[in-house]
């Protein structure tokens, strides 16, 4: 026998720390699509394609700013202290990832809304003629959008890498501590977001090569998936112990039925199919992958807090 | 500068509890909530058994993560030496520091703000020690300077074996178990 009892009852610390609930996992999931979606909207800007009509960086930015603020919410629903969250904003802690992430969320409405004004909205166009002119400065030479497209990439991708950094960071649980977290999420992030837009092109050619890019991002994330692992169980005992309960604990049947299962092997195959014109597209894929991606967030966020290390009793 | 850090020997623990109700008291910690509390380890099969009694609370990290991860500053590491605390007009109440702290000994008060032991600073600006300490019955808590090699929480490290609690996950603690 090794026991250890503690007299100590903190809510929400015991008997295993549960912090954080859906608000973080839905959060660090918009987070990450959103940074999808300004990565893809910031290429097609990048390319030129603001030119087609129907071009999807013309709705990308509008939906970014509705969805990401959605997200901000539920960030402020998890908060215990509501009304000091403005202390995030009186400093920058260049040692918090929480507080590089503060402030990219800022960065991020500038680079969405100016994305957005390539052509401004038609409902905002006559409320709003100053809009207008904004819209007819950037326009001036293609350099200007093309800029707009960089800046929306690399705030993309430090808004992606972020979601996942802010768990991995944390070197007391063993589960998130994995540098590979951070490059995981960007890749899922991009490709539920790949898997939004191609559902919601309007342009053929755009949705036809979100679906063939989306396949690649499915397979890296499948790769990036067992490099998580391998990297926990070549580590020390307490992250081989963390690796165990998405591998055969608690969250294993949610891990691989919702998440590498039907979030990512079976739509990879349909979608497969599809591009190869084998099968129709239809929204049955792309679906599963965005709720692979939800799905995901939530096992890491749950399992994670489940993951901790043990105080050696003696000394051996 | 100093270093303020606490040995405590497990061979006289017993456990009773005194240091959990005098931090409680002296530092109002709400009800239901506890800055510090005894763990009790039992290993082996009878008759050979062997059994520690300790008394935990923040280990005052020289490498605090709970600080690195605050995203308001509220988080610090004291001027006096290097004691760990939380500015509660700070606090968002993100938990970050929860979640960094590998002893779970932080915990959000019904206030909002997290909390956790404090070394009882406010006493121990005015010389005294902190209450955990000075209540208990077998005098198992030292309290002082690490820095000075006169102090008796010095002299008792020099003199006796002892060893941090998860002293592999890189925080630095600075409570010490005799063993
Ligand atoms: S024990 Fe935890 S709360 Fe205390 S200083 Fe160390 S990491 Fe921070
Ligand atoms: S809960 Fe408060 S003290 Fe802890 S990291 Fe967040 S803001 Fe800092």
């Amino acid at each position: 026998m090794d026991e250890i009892t503690i007299t100590r009852h903190n809510e929400l610390v015991d008997p295993v720390m549960h912090i954080y609930g859906w608000e973080i996992a839905v959060y660090l999931f918009i987070g990450g699509l959103v940074a999808g979606m300004m990565i893809i909207s910031g290429y097609f800007l990048f390319k030129g394609r603001q030119k087609e009509d129907l071009c999807s960086c013309y709705t990308i930015p509008l939906m970014g700013i509705v969805l990401l603020s959605i997200g901000m919410f539920a960030l402020f629903l998890d908060l215990d202290h509501k009304l000091y969250v403005w202390r995030m904003y009186t400093t920058f802690q260049i040692t918090s990832p929480m507080s590089w992430g503060a402030w990219i969320l800022i960065l991020v409405y500038p680079a969405l809304i100016a994305g957005m004004l390539i052509r401004v909205p038609w409902f905002m166009e006559e409320k709003f003629p100053v809009l207008k002119k904004v819209s007819e400065f950037i326009n001036v030479t293609p350099g200007r959008v093309k800029a707009i497209g960089i800046i929306n990439i690399a705030l993309g991708i430090a808004l992606g890498v972020y979601t996942g950094i802010l768990l991995s960071s944390f070197g007391a649980r063993p589960l998130w501590n994995s540098s590979i977290l951070g490059l995981l999420f960007l890749t899922s992030g991009i490709s539920t977001a790949s898997a939004f837009i191609h559902m919601i092109a309007k342009n053929k050619d755009e949705s036809e090569m979100l679906a063939k890019a989306d396949n690649g991002f499915l397979v890296a994330e499948l790769f990036l998936i067992t490099l998580f692992i391998i990297g926990l169980l070549s580590s020390t005992q307490v992250h081989q112990d963390a690796a165990k309960i998405i591998l055969s604990g608690a969250y294993a049947p949610v891990f691989w039925v919702f998440v590498v299962g039907l979030g990512i092997v079976i739509p990879l195959i349909i979608q497969y199919m599809a591009v190869n014109h084998r099968i129709k597209h239809t929204p049955i894929a792309p679906v599963m992958v965005i709720i692979g991606g939800l799905i995901l967030r939530f096992v890491l966020v749950y399992a994670g807090q489940l993951s901790h290390w043990t105080k050696k009793a003696f000394l051996e | 500068m100093a270093r303020f850090g606490m040995v405590i020997d497990t061979k006289k623990c017993v456990g009773c509890m005194d240091c959990v109700v005098a931090c409680k008291t002296e530092n109002n910690v709400p009800e239901g909530f506890n800055r510090d509390w005894i763990t009790t380890d039992v290993k082996g099969t009878f008759p050979t058994v062997k059994m520690q009694i300790r008394t935990e609370r923040c280990n005052h990290c020289d490498n605090p993560p709970c600080v690195d991860c605050c995203p308001c500053g509220a988080s610090h590491v004291h001027d006096l030496g290097g004691v760990v605390l939380v500015h509660h007009d700070k606090c968002s109440g993100c938990k970050a520091c929860i979640a960094a702290c590998p002893y779970d000994a932080r915990f959000i008060h019904p206030d909002g703000y997290a909390d956790k032991c404090t070394f009882c600073i406010h006493r121990v600006e005015q010389g005294m020690d902190p209450a955990c300490v000075s209540v208990c019955p077998t005098h198992c808590m030292y309290f002082g300077d690490l820095d000075d090699p006169n102090s008796s929480v010095s002299k008792l490290l020099n003199s006796r074996k002892y060893r941090a609690l998860i002293s592999e996950a890189g925080t630095k603690p600075q409570i010490y178990y005799l063993d």
